[in-house]
């Protein structure tokens, strides 16, 4: 094949301003430098061709009979490997999966088919929170820092993370700390701390508010309880399968700020 | 509403060329997402699907079974060609099927790396990050390739004498 940009060295930027990769200064630079570039006219005018050509390619969906084998392979699937962690994870953590209660994995699969079917790019945030709390659940993603000392979580997320999440414990109050870690939502890395209430796991996820404060709100998906509030320039997400009323106790306790 | 269970299929015709070898690419790489979901820790999970959707239907052995097969065509025709659509012109309809069907035929004919990154630009409206993310590739390889495709495309449909 030829070398990809005969003649002029701009055409690969004229292609990927047709394709709005570049920014404002760099299409303004561009549009300047092609005036007076017939090379780059001419590029120009092919690419336009190319793209007139694919545009009426009808987008296929997946025929339902296809999309109906796939979930059924899935949900095969689901089983073994739901059989296969509870046998090669004894210990401390294989509480976890008789927590998901009722709708047992299923729930799991929900949200992980949720993640990585449904949720749209810059998708429903609620969501994410419950496709991450639900990955997290899974055996070996709980914690990166285990421990029940907000003394040691809160130094385990310095140089970590680009800011400093407030870590509280409320064991007093039921909702005992088990820890921290890593993890990305909303487009950018995020801290996590880990509750216990009675068998259950509560995710709460910190990262700097870039919005207005909003008033705290309460909603559940695929099972899970939510609660959403802002509080000193940082956004909070809780996420359970607890009762919706001790999560909203869990979020009270954190807005008093005791 | 599975957008990205459609961009995997869509993807995987385009590399297998072949209905029933995408299918089993299709399901292959959706066990593989959901075994490997745990360890996703990544901001975007469409381009980690088409990447793991690719790496598929790379390690496949149906994957090069030869630019002969025309994929892909049939089953747009067995849908019927949707006359109403096209307003009170059937014939421009039937005409412009045919055309679409060469473009198809076209695009199926390029070497997979270049087929691989025009469809998901084109078809899938990817941005250059995310073709380099789910191929593996810098983006100065991105952009050679998309230009090398076109120009590819462009030769070829001029030869077939389409617009
Ligand atoms: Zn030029």
């Amino acid at each position: 094949m030829s070398a990809p940009a005969p003649g002029c060295d701009k055409v690969l930027l004229v292609q990927a301003e047709l394709d709005g990769e570049l920014g404002a200064a760099e299409a303004a630079a561009l549009a300047a430098h092609r005036s007076g570039c017939p090379l780059c006219q001419k590029a120009e005018a092919e690419l336009l061709r190319t793209r007139a050509l694919l545009r009426g390619e009808p987008y296929a969906a997946v025929p339902e009979a296809v999309r109906a084998r796939v979930m059924a392979r899935l949900r095969q699937h689901e089983t073994r490997l739901a059989v296969a962690s509870t046998m090669v994870r004894p210990g401390r953590r294989l509480w976890l999966w008789p927590s998901l209660g009722g709708f047992g994995l299923g729930a799991a699969c929900a949200a992980a088919l949720a993640f990585l079917l449904v949720l749209p790019q810059g998708g429903d945030l609620a969501v994410a929170v419950v496709a991450s709390h639900v990955r997290a659940l899974q055996p070996g993603h709980l914690e990166d820092v285990a421990s029940t000392d907000q003394h040691t979580v809160k130094p385990w997320f310095d140089g970590r993370i680009d800011f400093a999440p407030p870590v509280r414990d409320f064991a007093a109050a039921g909702f005992p700390l088990q820890g921290g870690r890593l993890d990305y939502l909303d487009g950018r890395p995020v801290a996590a701390l880990v509750y216990q209430r009675d068998k259950h796991i509560i995710d709460l996820y910190i990262w700097p508010a870039s919005t207005v404060p909003r008033m705290g709100g309460g909603t559940a998906i695929h099972g899970y309880n939510l609660a959403h509030w802002t509080q000193d320039g940082m956004t909070f997400w809780a996420v359970s399968d607890v009762e919706g009323a001790q999560l909203d106790e869990f979020a009270k306790l954190w807005r008093r700020g005791s | 509403m599975l957008p990205h269970l459609d961009a995997a299929y869509n993807l995987a015709r385009w590399l297998m060329r072949d209905s029933e070898a995408a299918e089993d690419v299709l399901q292959e790489a959706m066990v593989r997402a959901l075994t490997y979901f745990a360890s996703f820790k990544g901001v975007n999970p469409r381009a980690w699907l088409l990447q793991i959707v690719r790496n598929t239907a790379y390690s496949s052995h149906a994957l090069n079974r030869g630019v002969e097969t025309v994929p892909l065509a049939g089953e747009h025709e067995e849908g019927g060609i949707d006359l109403a659509d096209h307003g009170d012109d059937p014939e421009a309809a039937l005409l412009r099927t045919r055309e679409q069907c060469r473009v198809r035929t076209l695009v199926a004919a390029l070497p997979v790396e270049l087929r691989e990154t025009l469809v998901l630009r084109e078809f899938e409206e990817c941005s250059y990050k995310e073709i380099a993310d789910a191929t593996q590739t810098p983006i100065g390889t991105v952009m050679s390739r998309l230009w090398r495709a076109r120009q590819l495309l462009a030769r070829a449909a001029a030869a077939e004498g389409l617009p």
